[in-house]
């Protein structure tokens, strides 16, 4: 019990140190470099939650495909963050108060873990005994995410698609209407 | 990037293990951790690696184009194919039952083809996007 708590509290002020030096950075590249190291340390933290498939997609999305993909973008932002100075009291106080009824309102959750809470009541159970006899997978979330829930991962599988698609089909038009403008102005040079 | 000795055979060496390990994943996500999604990115980082490290074009001549962009439809494919011939078999979309011979080998099969596709979505999904950004960039170049 003490040693969990020992490791969630150096995960969070990992996470905490990340967090105050993402407010500091004003380098765009520094930046996605912390969000990836923020995302492994979430991973982490997942680990110690015992959601081990959670981790593994954190670890693989969250910092690895995602980084390289902001990586690859980043080529067209400025390399500099612009200061901007405003009055940051008001947005401090919001963060404040949100968090502490937040951190006021986790008194009432049940504890980790706890087979008696109210979320391992309700469907959960048939989950568990379908997963062995209807089913027959070892891994829980594989069957719920793949037979249970077998709806929903074929709409996120289309969300994906699409999203894919359609970053493809902005960043061809834009490479064809930058060829278009280019010819235009070349016509109105030579004419 | 290809002049550096370190990188281009630890990309050599790294490549097919990334791969293998992608697919372990795949395939092993009814018994472990794991599934489509993580080892979509992982074998998708594997092609990333390379094209970084040996450049765009290496990386399209060893991934083409037209085929990325085949396989990311066939993913959504196989996953809504799985379902209709649930439902040519005489039960509901996406149930899988009724795939095999009993119920439990049903349901296997259809849960691999399932994963299957979504890996093979989430992985050409990623690897578009990266040929797509980074082609961008130098038609971008050419501009200025």
């Amino acid at each position: 019990m003490i040693s969990e708590l020992m490791i969630n509290a150096f995960l969070v002020s990992i996470m905490l140190a990340i967090g105050i030096a993402l407010l500091k950075s004003r380098s765009v590249i520094y930046t996605v470099l912390l969000t990836s190291a923020y995302s492994l340390v979430a991973a982490l933290m997942f680990i110690t939650l015992d959601a081990v498939d959670v981790a593994f997609t954190e670890a693989s999305v969250g910092a690895g495909i995602s980084t390289v993909l902001f990586l690859a973008a980043i080529a067209f932002l400025p390399k500099k963050e612009e200061e901007t100075i405003t009055n940051q009291a008001f947005p401090a106080v919001i963060c404040l108060v949100l968090g502490s009824i937040l951190i006021w309102c986790s008194y009432d959750l049940p504890e980790i873990g706890l087979a008696t809470s109210p979320i391992h009541q309700h469907i959960v159970p048939e989950y568990i005994i379908g997963s062995r006899d209807d089913i027959g997978i070892p891994n829980i979330v594989t069957s719920v995410l793949a037979s249970y829930r077998g709806y929903d991962t074929f709409g996120e599988t289309i969300v994906v698609f699409t999203a894919g698609i359609a970053v493809l089909a902005i960043l061809k038009n834009n490479n064809k209407s930058l060829k278009k403008i280019k010819s235009q102005k070349k016509v109105v040079k030579n004419g | 990037m290809d002049k550096n000795p370190i990188l281009r055979i630890a990309t050599k060496i790294l490549f097919a293990p990334i791969i293998l390990f992608g697919l372990y994943v795949q395939f092993h996500g009814d018994f472990g951790p794991g599934g489509g999604f993580q080892a979509g990115v992982i074998v998708a980082s594997a092609f990333i690696l390379y094209a970084i490290v040996f450049g765009l074009e290496k990386g399209k001549e060893l991934f083409p184009l037209n085929i990325n962009l085949f396989l990311l439809a066939l993913g959504g494919i196989l996953y809504g194919g799985v379902g209709i011939v649930s439902m040519l078999l005489g039960d509901e979309f996406l149930s899988y039952n009724v795939l095999g011979s009993s119920k439990q080998a049903g349901q296997h099969i259809g849960i691999l083809l399932v994963e299957f596709g979504v890996g093979l979505t989430v992985s050409n999904v990623m690897i578009a996007l990266f040929y797509a950004f980074v082609d961008f960039k130098s038609s971008n170049g050419e501009t200025k």
